[in-house]
């Protein structure tokens, strides 16, 4: 039992993201309004960003900008690994943020054009109008 | 130059998409050859490709000249050097026989419209083509945006089944992305080949069941595997003619092939099929998929939505071929993603074609085509009697394959499935061939006379039937399609021998 | 058999197809008659110049397209292909000659899609009787199966449809429903689907699992009208009459049934049946399909109907024949292949002879139709011996052969199924003639003086006829290739 507490306590990060995933996926299944489950998903997008970024993270490490440490001006040091947080992840996730803000905007773009031709952005409203026709 | 192909197929469309927006805005008129050059340069670059992965090894391209696993690379071997061929081809197919139909649509948004487009080419093509985990996360999502956008370009309902596609889309790739996290964090590298001999030590472990376990969700629902197929219908209806054509064909059969490639090249067939234990369930799930396919199409009145339907069940095929974990198998789901991409391409080549024809989606709305639009309703016959599975017809030969993996595995259940849906096909294309075949409801009048003497100097006075043929831009590739159709069922044996069976990996039953 | 490459079994397949774009093209019907006429005396010509090749023992084979890595599209010849395709070609041109005088006569709308499917029906024919395997066979099943279906909907009405849907449902139902999971069984078993002399199953088949590929074999090829699976057969009598004559009395039903002598000899083998004591389970269910098919056929007052069970009964002797698994049933079916053809393509043609000449559909109408149609109801009165199997008549030299494989320890239950079957032909074929000839005329249509419609409708019944009475005098070439083909197939030397 102890074990699992102390698991569960060193990943406390992990577990923060899978709750926000969560609720991402909630909002998306759950929700009637377009624009919610729009935030729905932004949330669970958000989730698996921040699941990148903080695997790369490392307790005592610094952002990987080559810096020479303390002692400036006193030659050139070796570069430790363990001294700079794991770039890399970084660098993806710019990348999935701009696929996430692009969805995003398509989304909502895809929302205007909804709310445009049925004047309500309510997802069973909408239906409603279009068994009608 | 040409070792430069493997980087032309992506960047040759994307230039493309990128100058027909100046092009919309300056020069309409040149949007259509642009679209054309982009993709014929893929095509080109796609079959050069394949005549290299044919005759010498395998191609690694290095993007920036990075080695890998630090740079990105684009590696084709047979595998994809077929699919990449079968889906350049398609898209050029489509886009030729789509232009009547796009300008008319689209009036004055043509432009955007042929950028889309290609746009997911290049996503698609990129999907194929790239050796890296991540870099295909990214192709991914271009190919879907693009395709979200297509899709609302459609009828009133469009927009919504839009989004409803964005939404699992995105939570598909959202969870590609998560599954490609954990192999990362377990192994530190994306590249398809180093993550291969990478997750060797880890097979057995929690978290690389869970990866798998993500990634395969997050492509089920991108290929609208039953049952999360539920946004394909709606989006693939309602999207105009052009996009249909387009994505029909495509988008579901690059996300098998993302399956099969990570199944054989990053997984690999020990893991994935002795290791898992999903083997049965999988199985069962893809002949659920398949059943299901087949009676709601059956359910359907709308000829598209009908088509929509099959394309949902044929995902099942290829699933259960690849599960069955038997190289018999997985050569039939090889074989068949690639008729699929032939057979699909011509049904809705054909049905864009009889849409515009009749005015409508209804299947009623077919009677007496085979009168007024014979040739669409050859290639619309030769497509079913593909799907369906009449020899030598390429859909035969495939599911032929699959069928012989089904019993050499003793998966009765499966072999059950698609002889299941075989019939239900032949019901639903019988249906078409049968309401196009009788007379259009104003010539009904002579129809209702004596039956004693039925044909007794009845019939020989009807007026000669309006021709009302669709465009020849859309009939000759409509035509080529259905030539097509039976060149590549009578080509089983060089794709199966050159380029299904050297790429089959080990640890197959 | 000596293996002999040759174009010759590639051509007659393609004969009739390459007429296609001369039907298409044709802007006179004349032209495009002499088309059909062409191809079909063309095809005859090419199937006739291997009899001699085959009778010395050749089967000349051409490979068509290595479709599979073991598996391809082939084409080869031996003395019971090539005994069904020449009963086929042959009567192709009677049937055309036919058609002239039956669709023109009835002024019928679109002829030249009607002779178009009528060739690829036929090109299909051919390619199952020179299949050289069951893949070949299955493809040309199916295609003979599609290029049909056009033709039982000629009319376009709603009985067409109806009749249609039926034909459909049945022949493609059953062919991807039974034979192909029984064909894919058969592959993964043996690796092989080429038909072989001794078949392919070896003795490593058990009893139940051959039992049941036999069965679906059976009941798959549907057109062979076994029952329960034969309720097309009637339906698709809606189709125009040469239709019904050539397709549904000749090529159609009889490549349902030669599928079934080609699986049973080719690929379940008869040694192999016989010795799990299979033949007589065939044999039973071919002995039911004879018997009630013949009851029902009593009741029918449609000729067209009554003709259409009489058929399923006959082609259920042809299996009864490869049933008995001996070299004397197995001459008797496959010689029943081409006695019954004459004769009953000669019955159609003279319904269809009828119906040109007064429009009479039904056998209550026909009461003194002989004195006004001499000619046809005694064309027709040779043709109802010959099925009976009577003498003069070439039907009696094939169940004199069936008769003659009964006479076994443990088969004679089928002597009296064939004897009854007999009684029961006569039962629902003489009384036609009788009312045609001894009955006083029922209204105006049926008097003299002779008037028997156009010359191109009632001549080829009564040629077939007389075919069919030179067959008993002198049966071959048919009679020879029969009897090469049992001895082929039960290794008889």
């Amino acid at each position: 039992m102890g074990e699992i507490v102390s698991q569960i306590a060193a990943k406390y990060n992990y577990l923060a993201y899978i709750a926000l995933m969560m609720i991402g996926f909630y909002a998306m299944i759950a929700k009637n309004n377009l624009v919610k489950k729009i935030i729905g998903m932004s949330i669970f997008q958000t989730a698996v960003i921040l699941y990148y970024i903080s695997s790369a993270y490392k307790t005592g490490a610094g952002i990987p900008i080559l810096s020479h440490g303390t002692g400036h001006g006193h030659g050139e040091q070796v570069i430790r690994a363990a001294d700079y947080i794991n770039p890399l992840p970084h660098v993806l996730m710019l990348t999935a943020i701009v696929v996430s803000v692009a969805t995003l905007g398509v989304a909502l773009a895809l929302a205007i054009r909804i709310y445009d031709r049925h004047k309500t952005l309510e997802e069973d409203e909408i239906l409603e109008q279009l068994k009608e026709k | 130059m040409s070792s430069q192909f493997p980087a032309l197929l992506v960047v040759l469309p994307l230039l493309a998409a990128c100058l027909m927006v100046m092009a919309w805005w300056f020069r309409p008129s040149l949007c259509f050859p642009l679209a054309l050059a982009g993709l014929t340069g893929a095509a080109g670059s796609a079959l050069g490709i394949l005549y290299k992965v044919l005759t010498g090894p395998d191609l690694l391209y290095r993007l920036g000249g990075w080695d890998p696993p630090v740079g990105i690379v684009y590696v084709v071997d047979k595998f994809n050097g077929l699919v990449l061929a079968a889906v350049s081809l398609s898209a050029l197919i489509g886009l030729i026989g789509s232009r009547t139909n796009i300008e008319q649509e689209q009036h004055g948004k043509a432009g955007i419209f042929y950028a889309l487009y290609l746009l997911n080419v290049a996503g698609l093509l990129g999907i194929v083509v790239t050796g890296d985990a991540f870099n295909l996360y990214v192709l991914l999502e271009i190919a879907a945006l693009s395709g979200y956008a297509l899709i609302a370009m459609g009828d009133q309902r469009a927009p919504l089944a839009a989004l409803n596609y964005l939404f699992m889309g995105t939570i598909g790739a959202t969870f590609y992305l998560l599954g490609v996290g954990i192999l990362y964090i377990q192994t530190g590298t994306l590249n398809m080949a180093d993550l291969a001999l990478r997750l060797q030590p880890l097979y057995g472990s929690t978290s690389l069941l869970v990866a798998f376990l993500v990634i395969g969700m997050g492509l089920g629902m991108k290929m609208a595997f039953f049952p999360v197929h539920t946004w394909l219908p709606g989006a693939y209806t309602h999207a105009p003619s052009a996009a249909t054509v387009l994505m029909a064909p495509l988008t579901t059969k690059v996300m098998i092939y993302i399956l099969i490639r990570l199944t054989i090249s990053v997984f690999t067939p020990e893991y994935v099929f002795h290791g898992l234990g999903l083997k049965t369930i999988m199985v069962w799930m893809a002949s659920a998929a398949i059943v299901a396919g087949a009676v709601m199409a059956l359910a359907q009145r709308d000829f598209k939505r009908m088509l929509t339907y099959v394309v949902v069940a044929e995902v099942g095929y290829m699933i259960g071929g690849l599960w069955l974990g038997n190289a018999t198998g997985l050569t039939g789901a090889i074989l068949h993603l690639v008729n699929d991409v032939a057979m699909t391409l011509t049904v809705f080549l054909a049905a864009s074609a009889l849409i515009q024809g009749m005015g409508g989606r209804n299947i009623g709305g077919l009677r007496g085509m085979f009168g007024r639009m014979p040739w669409t309703m050859a290639g619309l016959a030769s497509a079913g009697l593909a799907v369906i599975g009449v020899p030598p017809f390429c859909g035969f030969f495939s599911k032929w394959y699959l069928l012989l993996g089904a019993v050499q595995a003793g998966r009765w259940q499966f072999a059950v499935a698609l002889i299941f849906s075989s019939l239900v096909s032949a019901v639903l294309f019988f249906r078409l061939f049968e309401t196009a075949l009788f007379p259009a409801p104003d010539e009904k009048g002579q129809e209702s006379g004596s039956h004693q003497d039925h044909g007794h100097k009845g019939h020989g006075s009807s007026p000669p039937m309006r021709l009302a043929e669709a465009p020849l831009s859309l009939l000759v590739p409509l035509l080529l399609c259905s030539a097509g159709l039976v060149a590549l069922g009578l080509a089983t044996r060089s794709i199966v021998v050159n380029l299904i069976l050297p790429i089959l990996p080990g640890g197959l039953s | 058999m000596e293996a002999l490459v040759s174009i010759k079994p590639f051509l007659a397949v393609l004969i009739p197809l390459i007429a296609i774009p001369g039907i298409l093209s044709a802007k006179n019907p004349n032209v495009r008659e002499g088309w059909t006429f062409a191809a079909a005396s063309l095809l005859l010509v090419v199937v006739g110049s291997m009899v001699p090749a085959v009778l010395e023992g050749k089967s000349p084979a051409f490979q068509m397209v290595r479709i599979m890595p073991h598996l391809g599209l082939a084409l080869r010849v031996d003395a019971l292909g090539l005994l069904f395709a020449l009963v086929s070609s042959s009567l192709w041109i009677v049937t055309s000659a036919y058609s002239v005088g039956y669709m023109r006569g009835l002024e019928e709308h679109s002829q030249t899609r009607y002779y178009c499917f009528f060739a690829v029906a036929l090109g299909a024919t051919v390619g199952v009787a020179f299949s050289a395997n069951l893949l070949t066979l299955y493809l040309f099943y199916e295609m003979l199966s599609l290029a049909t279906y056009p033709l039982v909907t000629h009319h376009q009405d709603a009985e067409a449809r109806t009749g249609g849907r039926k034909y459909l449902v049945y022949i493609l139902g059953t062919s991807i429903g039974l034979v192909l999971p029984a064909m894919v069984v058969c592959y993964a078993l043996t690796g092989t689907l080429e038909f072989g002399p001794d078949g392919i199953m070896g003795s490593t088949t058990g009893q139940g699992l051959t039992a049941l590929l036999m069965l679906l074999f059976v009941f798959g090829f549907a057109k062979a009208g076994v029952m329960p699976f034969h309720a097309w057969l009637p339906a698709a009598m809606i189709a125009p009459t040469p239709v019904s004559a050539l397709l549904h009395a000749v090529a159609v039903v009889k490549v349902g049934a030669f599928s079934i002598l080609r699986v049973v000899t080719g690929i379940l083998g008869v040694d192999h049946l016989a010795g799990l004591n299979l033949g007589t389970v065939l044999a039973w269910i071919a002995s039911f399909t004879i018997i009630v098919s013949s009851l029902i056929a009593l009741s029918q007052d449609g000729l067209k109907r009554r003709l259409a069970f009489s058929t399923i009964g006959q082609l259920s002797y042809i299996i009864l024949g490869a049933a008995l698994l001996n070299p004397a049933g197995l001459t008797g079916g496959f010689l029943h292949i081409a006695m019954h053809a004459f004769g009953k393509i000669t019955l159609f043609m003279c319904a269809g002879a009828i119906f040109v000449a007064t429009g009479k559909t039904h056998i209550s109408q026909m009461d003194g139709l002989g004195r006004r149609m001499p000619w046809t109801m005694l064309a027709f009165l040779a043709g109802s011996l010959s099925v009976i199997g009577l003498p003069p008549l070439g039907g009696f030299i094939s169940k004199w052969n069936l008769l003659l494989g009964t006479l076994e320890p443990g088969k004679e239950p089928f002597l009296a199924v064939l004897l009854v079957s007999s009684f029961l032909n006569a039962a629902y074929f003489l009384p036609i003639v009788y009312r045609a000839f001894f009955c006083a005329p029922l209204d105006r249509d049926c008097r003299g003086p002779r008037n028997e419609g156009p010359l191109w409708a009632y001549l080829p019944p009564v040629i077939t006829a007389l075919i069919s009475l030179v067959l008993f005098f002198y049966p071959q070439p048919f009679l020879a290739l029969a009897r090469a083909a049992a001895r082929t197939f039960t290794g008889g030397g």
